[in-house]
């Protein structure tokens, strides 16, 4: 009896086949990481509301023109200078900090401004409030937006480095927020009081017409 | 002649059986990296501006865009020329974006819907007044969270 082989089956083709679907699948999908300037916006007042009474001094004013040109605090500035402006405004400590559940307010401990009179209290009463025109460019804004954070991010990090005690000692805000995954109750403590020490307060006022 | 004489003349054939595992192996490295592009956009891609201090977007399911930038300028004469707005896959007006969030939310269990985030994907030549309308309205529906998408960048490249 004579054994039948089984032709081979032609796979010459496959590679074909494969770089087609490939080329599909180049076409009809896209590889960018969704990545952005997260914001919180605030929630909608009350018809009834009052808006509080701030002292002028805790808010840091920023006027942005329809030209694109920045003005701070009254003043012209140029775009290197307002983080270094917004870090000194932040970090003056000249005053008595916003009551906690931990109870009165106390004065900026970690804080190495100047104190000096006429600028914030206490980071957690410190604002800052970014006025544009309607036709200020969305680059602006988001350029200003960015510098703000810089600011932020830069004392959140020193704040970290030299106030947080225990596992994470040592490490930077940036380190940490890494490191952050969903079950570590640990970490998520340690972030939530590096923001408390310096919380983001940016309002963005209506834009003038 | 002899019984060493004739050599074979000519390359022998490369062997192409293993090309077919290298281009399925790129493929799949293709299909597990990328994400399916959702809509067409129907204006001029918008130039995202740059920033340094972005944050990544996670769970892209919880996430719904908003388009924001200029009409192409063969569809000008249509649209005009002001900020247009682009919601799932049509040009539409601020007063929708309501409408287009309630839709967005039924699609995920209620408990989630507060992790639902709106990225705002605007050119940067936009006008500040259109982000603020849109914001607004986002703000009447209590959809809180929002991304400003940007690129990871120089910022210098924001005011060209």
């Amino acid at each position: 009896m004579s054994r039948k082989e089984l032709p081979e089956i032609n796979a010459g083709s496959m590679a074909d086949i494969a770089f087609l679907l490939l080329i599909f699948f180049l076409v009809t999908t896209t590889m960018d990481v969704d990545s952005g300037i997260s914001r919180k916006l605030s929630e909608k007042p009350p018809e009834d509301y009052e808006p509080p009474i701030i002292k002028m001094k805790n808010i840091l004013e920023i006027n942005i023109n329809r030209n694109d040109q920045l003005l701070v605090e009254d003043e012209l500035m140029e775009m290197k200078d307002v983080k270094q402006f917004t870090i000194d405004f932040l970090d003056n400590g000249g005053g008595i900090g916003k009551p906690t559940e931990l109870g009165d307010g106390k004065v900026c401990g970690y804080c190495n401004g100047n104190k000096e009179d006429d600028s914030s209290d206490h980071p957690n009463k410190a604002i800052i409030s970014v006025q544009s025109d309607r036709g200020t460019s969305y680059g602006m804004y988001i350029t200003v937006q960015n510098e703000l954070l810089s600011a932020y991010t830069e004392l959140r990090n020193r704040y970290a480095k030299n106030h947080i005690t225990g596992k994470y000692a040592g490490m930077s805000y940036d380190e940490l927020l890494l490191l952050e995954t969903k079950d570590n109750d640990v970490l998520k403590a340690t972030l939530k009081k590096i923001k408390e020490a310096y919380p983001q307060i940016i309002s963005d006022a209506e834009p003038t017409k | 002649m002899s019984k060493f004489g004739k050599k074979k003349k000519g390359l022998p054939a490369v062997n192409t059986a293993a090309l077919p595992d290298i281009v399925f192996m790129l493929l799949f490295f293709f299909m597990v990296t990328t994400t399916m592009r959702e809509t067409d956009l129907l204006m001029k891609p918008p130039k995202l501006p740059n920033a340094t201090e972005v944050k990544k977007l996670e769970h892209k399911s919880l996430v719904s865009t908003i388009y924001v930038g200029k009409a192409k300028p063969e569809d000008q004469a249509k649209f005009g020329s002001g900020d247009k707005i682009q919601l799932n896959d049509k040009i539409a007006k601020v007063s929708d974006i309501a409408n287009f969030i309630y839709s967005e939310q039924e699609k995920h269990n209620p408990e989630e819907i507060p992790y639902m985030t709106t990225s705002i994907k605007s050119d940067i030549k936009c006008g500040v007044g259109t982000i603020h309308d849109i914001r607004v309205e986002l703000r009447d529906i209590n959809a809180l969270k929002i991304s400003y998408s940007t690129r990871k960048g120089d910022l210098g490249e924001n005011l060209k």
